[in-house]
Protein backbone atom coordinates (compact mmCIF):
# COMPACT_ATOMS: atom_id res chain seq x y z
CA UNK A 1 0.00 0.00 0.00
CA UNK A 2 2.82 2.37 0.90
CA UNK A 3 4.49 1.47 -2.39
CA UNK A 4 1.29 2.27 -4.31
CA UNK A 5 0.96 5.54 -2.45
CA UNK A 6 4.56 6.43 -3.29
CA UNK A 7 4.01 5.55 -6.94
CA UNK A 8 0.94 7.78 -7.08
CA UNK A 9 2.80 10.64 -5.42
CA UNK A 10 5.67 10.27 -7.87
CA UNK A 11 3.22 10.21 -10.77
CA UNK A 12 1.61 13.43 -9.55
CA UNK A 13 4.99 15.14 -9.16
CA UNK A 14 6.08 13.93 -12.58
CA UNK A 15 2.81 15.17 -14.13
CA UNK A 16 3.24 18.55 -12.44
CA UNK A 17 6.78 18.81 -13.76
CA UNK A 18 5.71 17.83 -17.25
CA UNK A 19 2.88 20.36 -17.16
CA UNK A 20 5.19 23.14 -15.98
CA UNK A 21 7.61 22.39 -18.81
CA UNK A 22 4.69 22.34 -21.25
CA UNK A 23 3.49 25.76 -20.08
CA UNK A 24 6.99 27.22 -20.21
CA UNK A 25 7.49 25.85 -23.72
CA UNK A 26 4.15 27.37 -24.76
CA UNK A 27 5.12 30.79 -23.38
CA UNK A 28 8.57 30.59 -24.95
CA UNK A 29 6.99 29.56 -28.23
CA UNK A 30 4.56 32.47 -28.06
CA UNK A 31 7.35 35.00 -27.54
CA UNK A 32 9.01 34.01 -30.82
CA UNK A 33 5.74 33.65 -32.80
CA UNK A 34 4.74 35.94 -35.61
CA UNK A 35 1.52 38.00 -35.32
CA UNK A 36 1.52 37.72 -31.54
CA UNK A 37 -0.80 40.66 -31.00
CA UNK A 38 -3.51 39.28 -33.30
CA UNK A 39 -3.36 35.90 -31.56
CA UNK A 40 -3.47 37.55 -28.15
CA UNK A 41 -6.54 39.62 -29.11
CA UNK A 42 -8.32 36.47 -30.30
CA UNK A 43 -7.41 34.64 -27.09
CA UNK A 44 -8.59 37.58 -24.94
CA UNK A 45 -11.87 37.48 -26.83
CA UNK A 46 -12.20 33.72 -26.15
CA UNK A 47 -11.26 33.78 -22.49
CA UNK A 48 -12.25 37.30 -21.49
CA UNK A 49 -15.10 38.63 -23.59
CA UNK A 50 -16.97 35.37 -24.07
CA UNK A 51 -16.84 34.60 -20.35
CA UNK A 52 -18.12 38.03 -19.37
CA UNK A 53 -21.86 37.18 -19.39
CA UNK A 54 -21.46 34.08 -17.21
CA UNK A 55 -19.12 35.87 -14.78
CA UNK A 56 -21.57 38.79 -14.61
CA UNK A 57 -24.55 36.51 -13.97
CA UNK A 58 -22.84 34.35 -11.37
CA UNK A 59 -21.38 37.43 -9.68
CA UNK A 60 -24.83 39.03 -9.42
CA UNK A 61 -26.52 35.94 -7.99
CA UNK A 62 -23.65 35.32 -5.58
CA UNK A 63 -24.00 38.89 -4.28
CA UNK A 64 -27.77 38.51 -4.01
CA UNK A 65 -27.49 35.27 -2.04
CA UNK A 66 -24.68 36.59 0.14
CA UNK A 67 -26.76 39.68 0.96
CA UNK A 68 -29.69 37.51 1.91
CA UNK A 69 -27.82 34.92 3.98
CA UNK A 70 -25.54 37.36 5.77
CA UNK A 71 -28.36 39.79 6.56
CA UNK A 72 -30.36 37.12 8.42
CA UNK A 73 -27.23 35.97 10.26
CA UNK A 74 -26.15 39.49 11.20
CA UNK A 75 -29.62 40.65 12.18
CA UNK A 76 -29.68 38.00 14.92
CA UNK A 77 -26.59 39.61 16.39
CA UNK A 78 -27.97 43.10 15.84
CA UNK A 79 -25.10 43.79 13.47
CA UNK A 80 -26.91 44.17 10.14
CA UNK A 81 -25.01 47.42 9.57
CA UNK A 82 -21.92 45.29 9.01
CA UNK A 83 -23.51 43.69 5.95
CA UNK A 84 -21.25 45.72 3.66
CA UNK A 85 -18.11 44.47 5.41
CA UNK A 86 -19.25 40.84 5.30
CA UNK A 87 -20.38 40.85 1.68
CA UNK A 88 -17.45 42.94 0.42
CA UNK A 89 -14.68 41.04 2.16
CA UNK A 90 -15.98 37.58 1.39
CA UNK A 91 -16.43 38.43 -2.26
CA UNK A 92 -13.19 40.33 -2.79
CA UNK A 93 -10.98 37.94 -0.83
CA UNK A 94 -12.47 34.55 -1.68
CA UNK A 95 -15.59 34.19 -3.72
CA UNK A 96 -14.62 36.59 -6.51
CA UNK A 97 -11.37 34.92 -7.59
CA UNK A 98 -12.52 31.35 -6.91
CA UNK A 99 -15.94 31.48 -8.56
CA UNK A 100 -14.60 33.49 -11.50
CA UNK A 101 -11.93 30.84 -12.05
CA UNK A 102 -14.47 28.02 -11.82
CA UNK A 103 -16.78 29.76 -14.29
CA UNK A 104 -13.97 30.39 -16.80
CA UNK A 105 -12.82 26.77 -16.44
CA UNK A 106 -16.37 25.61 -17.17
CA UNK A 107 -16.66 27.76 -20.26
CA UNK A 108 -13.26 28.52 -21.80
CA UNK A 109 -11.18 25.76 -20.19
CA UNK A 110 -13.40 22.88 -21.26
CA UNK A 111 -13.67 24.35 -24.76
CA UNK A 112 -9.90 24.67 -24.95
CA UNK A 113 -9.30 21.08 -23.84
CA UNK A 114 -11.88 19.75 -26.33
CA UNK A 115 -10.56 21.88 -29.19
CA UNK A 116 -6.97 20.78 -28.64
CA UNK A 117 -8.08 17.17 -28.23
CA UNK A 118 -9.91 17.26 -31.55
CA UNK A 119 -6.94 18.97 -33.21
CA UNK A 120 -4.69 16.24 -31.84
CA UNK A 121 -6.99 13.47 -33.12
CA UNK A 122 -7.29 15.15 -36.54
CA UNK A 123 -3.48 15.39 -36.77
CA UNK A 124 -3.70 19.18 -36.99
CA UNK A 125 -1.09 19.51 -34.25
CA UNK A 126 1.21 17.12 -36.13
CA UNK A 127 0.56 19.16 -39.28
CA UNK A 128 1.75 22.32 -37.53
CA UNK A 129 4.93 20.56 -36.48
CA UNK A 130 5.63 19.37 -40.01
CA UNK A 131 5.18 22.97 -41.20
CA UNK A 132 7.91 24.08 -38.81
CA UNK A 133 5.40 25.90 -36.57
CA UNK A 134 5.85 25.61 -32.81
CA UNK A 135 2.48 24.04 -32.03
CA UNK A 136 2.58 24.79 -28.30
CA UNK A 137 3.41 28.43 -28.91
CA UNK A 138 0.83 28.71 -31.68
CA UNK A 139 -2.07 26.96 -29.94
CA UNK A 140 -1.43 27.51 -26.24
CA UNK A 141 0.97 30.43 -25.69
CA UNK A 142 -1.44 33.27 -26.46
CA UNK A 143 -4.18 31.66 -24.36
CA UNK A 144 -1.91 31.44 -21.33
CA UNK A 145 -0.98 35.12 -21.62
CA UNK A 146 -4.63 36.01 -22.18
CA UNK A 147 -5.66 34.03 -19.09
CA UNK A 148 -3.15 35.86 -16.92
CA UNK A 149 -4.47 39.19 -18.26
CA UNK A 150 -8.19 38.34 -18.21
CA UNK A 151 -8.65 36.51 -14.90
CA UNK A 152 -7.91 39.58 -12.72
CA UNK A 153 -10.18 41.73 -14.90
CA UNK A 154 -13.01 39.21 -14.78
CA UNK A 155 -12.48 38.90 -11.03
CA UNK A 156 -12.75 42.66 -10.67
CA UNK A 157 -16.02 42.61 -12.60
CA UNK A 158 -17.30 39.72 -10.46
CA UNK A 159 -16.38 41.65 -7.31
CA UNK A 160 -18.19 44.80 -8.42
CA UNK A 161 -21.30 43.00 -9.59
CA UNK A 162 -21.33 40.81 -6.45
CA UNK A 163 -21.09 43.80 -4.14
CA UNK A 164 -23.90 45.44 -6.11
CA UNK A 165 -25.96 42.23 -5.71
CA UNK A 166 -25.41 42.43 -1.93
CA UNK A 167 -26.66 46.03 -2.05
CA UNK A 168 -29.78 44.96 -3.97
CA UNK A 169 -30.87 42.39 -1.36
CA UNK A 170 -29.41 44.09 1.70
CA UNK A 171 -30.50 47.66 1.05
CA UNK A 172 -33.19 47.66 -1.63
CA UNK A 173 -35.00 44.50 -0.48
CA UNK A 174 -34.28 44.19 3.24
CA UNK A 175 -33.86 47.81 4.21
CA UNK A 176 -30.25 48.25 5.32
CA UNK A 177 -29.37 51.90 4.84
CA UNK A 178 -27.61 52.33 1.48
CA UNK A 179 -25.16 54.91 2.86
CA UNK A 180 -24.22 52.54 5.69
CA UNK A 181 -23.77 49.63 3.25
CA UNK A 182 -21.48 51.56 0.90
CA UNK A 183 -19.59 53.20 3.75
CA UNK A 184 -18.80 49.78 5.22
CA UNK A 185 -17.75 48.51 1.83
CA UNK A 186 -15.37 51.45 1.45
CA UNK A 187 -13.94 51.32 4.93
CA UNK A 188 -13.54 47.56 5.25
CA UNK A 189 -11.97 46.64 1.92
CA UNK A 190 -8.33 47.61 1.83
CA UNK A 191 -5.75 47.44 -0.95
CA UNK A 192 -4.37 44.24 0.58
CA UNK A 193 -7.72 42.52 0.11
CA UNK A 194 -7.98 43.65 -3.52
CA UNK A 195 -4.39 42.81 -4.41
CA UNK A 196 -4.70 39.44 -2.64
CA UNK A 197 -7.72 38.64 -4.80
CA UNK A 198 -5.82 39.67 -7.93
CA UNK A 199 -2.80 37.56 -6.98
CA UNK A 200 -5.13 34.59 -6.65
CA UNK A 201 -6.78 35.42 -9.98
CA UNK A 202 -3.38 35.57 -11.72
CA UNK A 203 -2.37 32.21 -10.27
CA UNK A 204 -5.74 30.61 -11.06
CA UNK A 205 -5.60 31.88 -14.63
CA UNK A 206 -2.19 30.37 -15.24
CA UNK A 207 -2.93 27.08 -13.45
CA UNK A 208 -6.34 26.39 -14.97
CA UNK A 209 -5.52 27.22 -18.56
CA UNK A 210 -2.23 25.29 -18.26
CA UNK A 211 -4.10 22.19 -17.04
CA UNK A 212 -6.82 22.45 -19.70
CA UNK A 213 -4.32 23.02 -22.51
CA UNK A 214 -2.02 20.26 -21.28
CA UNK A 215 -4.85 17.71 -21.07
CA UNK A 216 -6.21 18.62 -24.50
CA UNK A 217 -2.83 18.78 -26.22
CA UNK A 218 -1.83 15.40 -24.79
CA UNK A 219 -5.14 13.64 -25.43
CA UNK A 220 -3.31 10.91 -27.39
CA UNK A 221 -1.06 10.13 -24.42
CA UNK A 222 -3.23 10.83 -21.41
CA UNK A 223 -6.71 9.65 -22.33
CA UNK A 224 -7.66 6.01 -21.72
CA UNK A 225 -9.62 5.84 -24.99
CA UNK A 226 -8.85 6.95 -28.52
CA UNK A 227 -11.14 9.16 -30.62
CA UNK A 228 -14.19 11.02 -29.40
CA UNK A 229 -14.25 9.30 -25.99
CA UNK A 230 -10.65 10.34 -25.48
CA UNK A 231 -11.53 13.96 -26.21
CA UNK A 232 -14.49 13.89 -23.83
CA UNK A 233 -12.32 12.27 -21.16
CA UNK A 234 -9.64 14.94 -21.62
CA UNK A 235 -12.19 17.74 -21.34
CA UNK A 236 -13.80 16.23 -18.24
CA UNK A 237 -10.48 15.63 -16.51
CA UNK A 238 -9.29 19.10 -17.45
CA UNK A 239 -12.33 20.67 -15.77
CA UNK A 240 -12.14 18.43 -12.69
CA UNK A 241 -8.41 18.90 -12.13
CA UNK A 242 -8.58 22.62 -12.82
CA UNK A 243 -11.39 23.04 -10.30
CA UNK A 244 -9.61 21.00 -7.64
CA UNK A 245 -6.38 22.93 -8.33
CA UNK A 246 -8.19 26.26 -7.92
CA UNK A 247 -9.42 25.24 -4.47
CA UNK A 248 -6.05 23.81 -3.43
CA UNK A 249 -4.17 26.87 -4.73
CA UNK A 250 -6.69 29.11 -2.99
CA UNK A 251 -5.91 27.50 0.35
CA UNK A 252 -2.16 27.75 -0.23
CA UNK A 253 -2.19 31.38 -1.37
CA UNK A 254 -4.58 32.41 1.42
CA UNK A 255 -2.30 30.81 4.01
CA UNK A 256 0.59 32.88 2.66
CA UNK A 257 -1.39 36.10 2.41
CA UNK A 258 -2.97 36.02 5.88
CA UNK B 1 3.39 6.91 -67.06
CA UNK B 2 6.93 6.47 -65.75
CA UNK B 3 7.82 4.18 -68.60
CA UNK B 4 6.50 6.69 -71.14
CA UNK B 5 8.69 9.41 -69.65
CA UNK B 6 11.74 7.21 -69.74
CA UNK B 7 11.15 6.45 -73.38
CA UNK B 8 11.31 10.18 -74.16
CA UNK B 9 14.47 11.93 -75.24
CA UNK B 10 15.96 15.42 -75.15
CA UNK B 11 17.90 17.63 -72.81
CA UNK B 12 15.14 17.85 -70.20
CA UNK B 13 14.79 14.09 -69.86
CA UNK B 14 18.56 13.68 -69.73
CA UNK B 15 18.80 16.21 -66.91
CA UNK B 16 15.71 14.84 -65.17
CA UNK B 17 16.93 11.26 -65.06
CA UNK B 18 20.43 12.34 -64.03
CA UNK B 19 18.80 14.00 -61.07
CA UNK B 20 16.77 10.88 -60.37
CA UNK B 21 19.91 8.80 -60.03
CA UNK B 22 21.08 10.95 -57.15
CA UNK B 23 20.20 9.67 -53.66
CA UNK B 24 18.19 12.38 -51.99
CA UNK B 25 16.88 10.64 -48.89
CA UNK B 26 18.93 7.94 -47.22
CA UNK B 27 17.60 5.79 -44.40
CA UNK B 28 19.87 3.37 -42.60
CA UNK B 29 19.05 0.89 -39.83
CA UNK B 30 15.90 2.71 -38.72
CA UNK B 31 14.33 1.10 -35.67
CA UNK B 32 11.20 1.96 -33.75
CA UNK B 33 9.34 -0.08 -31.19
CA UNK B 34 6.23 0.51 -29.10
CA UNK B 35 6.52 -1.51 -25.92
CA UNK B 36 7.42 -5.04 -26.97
CA UNK B 37 6.18 -4.48 -30.54
CA UNK B 38 9.12 -3.93 -32.90
CA UNK B 39 7.46 -1.98 -35.70
CA UNK B 40 10.57 -0.94 -37.59
CA UNK B 41 13.51 -3.29 -37.17
CA UNK B 42 16.29 -1.82 -39.28
CA UNK B 43 14.80 -0.12 -42.33
CA UNK B 44 17.26 0.77 -45.11
CA UNK B 45 16.01 2.84 -48.03
CA UNK B 46 17.50 5.14 -50.68
CA UNK B 47 15.12 7.54 -52.34
CA UNK B 48 16.29 9.20 -55.54
CA UNK B 49 15.84 12.91 -56.13
CA UNK B 50 12.66 13.93 -57.97
CA UNK B 51 11.34 10.37 -57.92
CA UNK B 52 8.09 8.88 -56.63
CA UNK B 53 8.69 6.04 -54.20
CA UNK B 54 5.75 4.11 -52.81
CA UNK B 55 5.85 2.11 -49.61
CA UNK B 56 3.44 -0.80 -49.61
CA UNK B 57 2.68 -3.40 -46.99
CA UNK B 58 -0.03 -4.84 -44.81
CA UNK B 59 -2.13 -2.58 -42.59
CA UNK B 60 -0.47 -1.88 -39.25
CA UNK B 61 2.94 -3.02 -40.48
CA UNK B 62 4.57 0.36 -39.77
CA UNK B 63 4.37 2.34 -43.02
CA UNK B 64 2.93 5.44 -41.39
CA UNK B 65 5.34 5.04 -38.48
CA UNK B 66 8.19 5.18 -40.99
CA UNK B 67 6.81 8.41 -42.51
CA UNK B 68 6.30 9.91 -39.05
CA UNK B 69 9.90 9.10 -38.13
CA UNK B 70 10.98 10.92 -41.30
CA UNK B 71 8.78 13.89 -40.39
CA UNK B 72 10.19 13.97 -36.86
CA UNK B 73 6.73 13.33 -35.41
CA UNK B 74 8.14 10.17 -33.85
CA UNK B 75 11.65 9.73 -32.55
CA UNK B 76 13.34 6.59 -33.89
CA UNK B 77 15.03 4.30 -31.37
CA UNK B 78 18.01 3.85 -33.64
CA UNK B 79 19.19 4.50 -37.17
CA UNK B 80 20.06 7.43 -39.38
CA UNK B 81 17.99 9.53 -41.75
CA UNK B 82 19.82 11.84 -44.11
CA UNK B 83 18.37 14.37 -46.49
CA UNK B 84 20.96 15.46 -49.03
CA UNK B 85 23.68 14.03 -46.82
CA UNK B 86 22.52 16.03 -43.78
CA UNK B 87 20.86 14.43 -40.73
CA UNK B 88 17.15 15.14 -41.21
CA UNK B 89 16.70 16.86 -37.83
CA UNK B 90 19.20 19.49 -38.97
CA UNK B 91 17.64 19.93 -42.38
CA UNK B 92 14.29 20.71 -40.74
CA UNK B 93 15.55 23.83 -39.01
CA UNK B 94 13.99 27.00 -40.34
CA UNK B 95 17.24 28.49 -41.58
CA UNK B 96 17.73 25.46 -43.80
CA UNK B 97 14.10 25.62 -44.87
CA UNK B 98 14.76 29.10 -46.18
CA UNK B 99 17.85 27.83 -47.92
CA UNK B 100 15.60 25.44 -49.82
CA UNK B 101 15.99 22.11 -48.02
CA UNK B 102 12.55 21.38 -46.69
CA UNK B 103 9.82 18.82 -46.70
CA UNK B 104 6.08 18.68 -46.31
CA UNK B 105 3.67 16.05 -45.09
CA UNK B 106 0.26 15.36 -46.56
CA UNK B 107 -1.84 13.64 -43.94
CA UNK B 108 -4.25 10.78 -44.49
CA UNK B 109 -7.22 12.87 -43.35
CA UNK B 110 -5.79 16.12 -44.72
CA UNK B 111 -5.41 17.73 -41.26
CA UNK B 112 -6.92 21.00 -42.47
CA UNK B 113 -7.92 23.60 -39.89
CA UNK B 114 -11.73 23.68 -39.85
CA UNK B 115 -11.95 27.28 -38.68
CA UNK B 116 -9.78 28.60 -41.52
CA UNK B 117 -10.72 29.10 -45.15
CA UNK B 118 -8.97 27.09 -47.86
CA UNK B 119 -6.76 30.10 -48.64
CA UNK B 120 -5.83 30.58 -44.98
CA UNK B 121 -5.01 26.88 -44.64
CA UNK B 122 -2.70 27.08 -47.64
CA UNK B 123 -1.10 30.29 -46.37
CA UNK B 124 -0.52 28.94 -42.84
CA UNK B 125 3.05 27.62 -43.27
CA UNK B 126 4.14 30.88 -44.89
CA UNK B 127 2.33 33.10 -42.39
CA UNK B 128 3.72 31.27 -39.37
CA UNK B 129 7.07 29.88 -40.43
CA UNK B 130 8.51 32.32 -42.95
CA UNK B 131 9.50 35.96 -42.93
CA UNK B 132 7.53 36.80 -46.05
CA UNK B 133 5.34 39.87 -46.22
CA UNK B 134 1.55 39.55 -46.32
CA UNK B 135 1.24 40.77 -49.91
CA UNK B 136 3.87 38.30 -51.07
CA UNK B 137 2.11 35.46 -49.25
CA UNK B 138 -1.25 36.47 -50.75
CA UNK B 139 0.23 36.37 -54.26
CA UNK B 140 1.89 32.99 -53.75
CA UNK B 141 -1.27 31.48 -52.28
CA UNK B 142 -3.39 32.82 -55.14
CA UNK B 143 -0.92 31.36 -57.62
CA UNK B 144 -0.91 27.97 -55.90
CA UNK B 145 -4.71 27.88 -55.65
CA UNK B 146 -4.91 28.71 -59.35
CA UNK B 147 -2.46 25.89 -60.16
CA UNK B 148 -4.70 23.45 -58.31
CA UNK B 149 -7.92 24.92 -59.72
CA UNK B 150 -9.09 26.05 -56.30
CA UNK B 151 -9.47 29.77 -56.92
CA UNK B 152 -13.26 29.63 -56.67
CA UNK B 153 -13.06 27.76 -53.38
CA UNK B 154 -10.43 29.99 -51.76
CA UNK B 155 -12.84 31.52 -49.26
CA UNK B 156 -14.68 28.33 -48.45
CA UNK B 157 -14.11 26.37 -45.25
CA UNK B 158 -12.94 22.72 -45.33
CA UNK B 159 -16.39 21.59 -44.19
CA UNK B 160 -17.86 23.09 -47.37
CA UNK B 161 -15.44 21.28 -49.71
CA UNK B 162 -15.73 17.86 -51.33
CA UNK B 163 -13.26 15.08 -50.48
CA UNK B 164 -11.26 15.67 -53.65
CA UNK B 165 -11.11 19.42 -53.09
CA UNK B 166 -9.90 18.92 -49.53
CA UNK B 167 -7.10 16.73 -50.89
CA UNK B 168 -6.15 19.48 -53.31
CA UNK B 169 -6.15 22.08 -50.52
CA UNK B 170 -3.96 19.77 -48.44
CA UNK B 171 -1.65 19.30 -51.41
CA UNK B 172 -1.54 23.07 -51.99
CA UNK B 173 -0.58 23.58 -48.35
CA UNK B 174 2.09 20.89 -48.65
CA UNK B 175 3.55 22.50 -51.76
CA UNK B 176 3.33 26.19 -50.85
CA UNK B 177 6.73 26.13 -49.13
CA UNK B 178 8.27 24.67 -52.31
CA UNK B 179 9.47 21.55 -50.51
CA UNK B 180 12.03 19.20 -51.95
CA UNK B 181 10.46 16.16 -50.30
CA UNK B 182 6.74 15.54 -49.86
CA UNK B 183 5.55 12.68 -47.68
CA UNK B 184 2.08 11.39 -48.58
CA UNK B 185 0.36 9.24 -45.96
CA UNK B 186 -2.35 7.28 -47.78
CA UNK B 187 -3.43 10.28 -49.84
CA UNK B 188 -6.46 8.53 -51.35
CA UNK B 189 -8.14 7.31 -48.16
CA UNK B 190 -11.90 7.63 -48.34
CA UNK B 191 -12.06 8.49 -52.04
CA UNK B 192 -13.96 6.66 -54.75
CA UNK B 193 -11.91 4.95 -57.53
CA UNK B 194 -12.30 7.87 -59.93
CA UNK B 195 -11.14 10.41 -57.37
CA UNK B 196 -8.31 8.12 -56.28
CA UNK B 197 -7.02 8.10 -59.81
CA UNK B 198 -7.42 11.88 -59.90
CA UNK B 199 -5.28 12.29 -56.77
CA UNK B 200 -2.54 10.05 -58.17
CA UNK B 201 -2.56 11.99 -61.44
CA UNK B 202 -2.39 15.20 -59.46
CA UNK B 203 0.64 13.97 -57.49
CA UNK B 204 2.42 12.86 -60.68
CA UNK B 205 1.52 16.07 -62.48
CA UNK B 206 2.69 18.37 -59.69
CA UNK B 207 5.80 16.31 -59.09
CA UNK B 208 6.74 17.05 -62.69
CA UNK B 209 5.74 20.68 -62.41
CA UNK B 210 7.40 21.44 -59.05
CA UNK B 211 10.15 18.82 -59.17
CA UNK B 212 9.78 17.53 -55.62
CA UNK B 213 10.65 14.05 -54.42
CA UNK B 214 7.61 12.09 -53.31
CA UNK B 215 7.42 9.31 -50.76
CA UNK B 216 4.00 7.70 -50.60
CA UNK B 217 2.32 5.21 -48.37
CA UNK B 218 -0.56 3.59 -50.19
CA UNK B 219 -2.84 0.57 -50.22
CA UNK B 220 -4.10 1.29 -53.72
CA UNK B 221 -2.46 -1.55 -55.58
CA UNK B 222 -1.91 -1.57 -58.51
CA UNK B 223 -3.19 1.99 -59.24
CA UNK B 224 -0.38 3.64 -57.29
CA UNK B 225 2.25 1.81 -59.37
CA UNK B 226 1.20 3.94 -62.35
CA UNK B 227 2.94 6.95 -60.83
CA UNK B 228 5.68 5.14 -58.87
CA UNK B 229 9.29 5.03 -60.00
CA UNK B 230 10.19 2.67 -57.16
CA UNK B 231 8.21 0.47 -54.81
CA UNK B 232 9.37 -0.51 -51.33
CA UNK B 233 7.66 -3.43 -49.62
CA UNK B 234 7.76 -3.15 -45.84
CA UNK B 235 7.30 -6.43 -44.02
CA UNK B 236 8.35 -7.62 -40.55
CA UNK B 237 9.97 -4.26 -39.84
CA UNK B 238 12.33 -4.19 -42.82
CA UNK B 239 12.20 -3.33 -46.52
CA UNK B 240 12.06 -6.72 -48.22
CA UNK B 241 11.69 -5.51 -51.79
CA UNK B 242 12.87 -2.28 -53.38
CA UNK B 243 12.76 -1.70 -57.09
CA UNK B 244 10.67 -0.48 -59.99
CA UNK B 245 7.07 -1.71 -60.14
CA UNK B 246 7.87 -3.62 -63.34
CA UNK B 247 10.19 -5.92 -61.32
CA UNK B 248 7.58 -6.74 -58.72
CA UNK B 249 6.52 -9.93 -60.46
CA UNK B 250 10.04 -11.03 -61.39
CA UNK B 251 11.69 -10.47 -58.04
CA UNK B 252 8.75 -11.35 -55.92
CA UNK B 253 9.49 -13.80 -53.16
CA UNK B 254 6.58 -15.87 -51.95
CA UNK B 255 5.37 -13.58 -49.16
CA UNK B 256 5.36 -10.58 -51.52
CA UNK B 257 3.52 -12.60 -54.16
CA UNK B 258 0.95 -13.53 -51.56
CA UNK B 259 0.54 -9.91 -50.52
CA UNK B 260 0.21 -8.71 -54.12
CA UNK B 261 -2.26 -11.45 -54.99
CA UNK B 262 -4.41 -10.47 -52.05
CA UNK B 263 -4.27 -6.92 -53.39
CA UNK B 264 -5.45 -8.22 -56.80
CA UNK B 265 -2.17 -7.11 -58.38
CA UNK B 266 -1.88 -10.01 -60.79
CA UNK B 267 -5.36 -9.51 -62.20
CA UNK B 268 -5.54 -5.73 -62.38
CA UNK B 269 -1.97 -4.78 -63.08
CA UNK B 270 -1.11 -3.09 -66.32
CA UNK B 271 2.34 -1.90 -65.26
Amino acid sequence: MIRALGRSALAVVSELGEMSLFSMAALRGFVVQRHRLAKLVTAIHEIGVRCLPIVFTVGLFTGLVMGLQLYYTLVRLGAEAALGDAVGLSIVRELGPVLTALMVVGQAGSALASELGIQRNDEQIDALQTMGVDSKGYLVGARLVAAVLCFPMLTAIFDLVGIFGGYLTGSVLLGVDAGVYWHHIESSIGWDDVSGGFIKALAFGFITISICAYRGYNTHRKASFPGVRGVSESATRAVVWSSVSVLAADYLITSFLI
Amino acid sequence: MVQRQRAGSGLFNHFFFDLMDEVFLKIRGLKKHFGSNRVLDGVDLDVARASVTTIIGKSGIGKSVLLKCLANLLTPDAGAIELEGQPIAKSRQSSDREAGVSFSYMFQNNALFDSMTAADNVALPLVEASKMKRAEIRDQVAEMLAHLELTDSAQRYPGELSGGMKKRVALARALITKPQLVLFDEPTTGLDPERKFGVFEMIADYRERFGFTALLVSHDIPEVFEISDKVAWLDEGIIKFFGPPSELNEDAESALSGFLNKANYGRKSNV
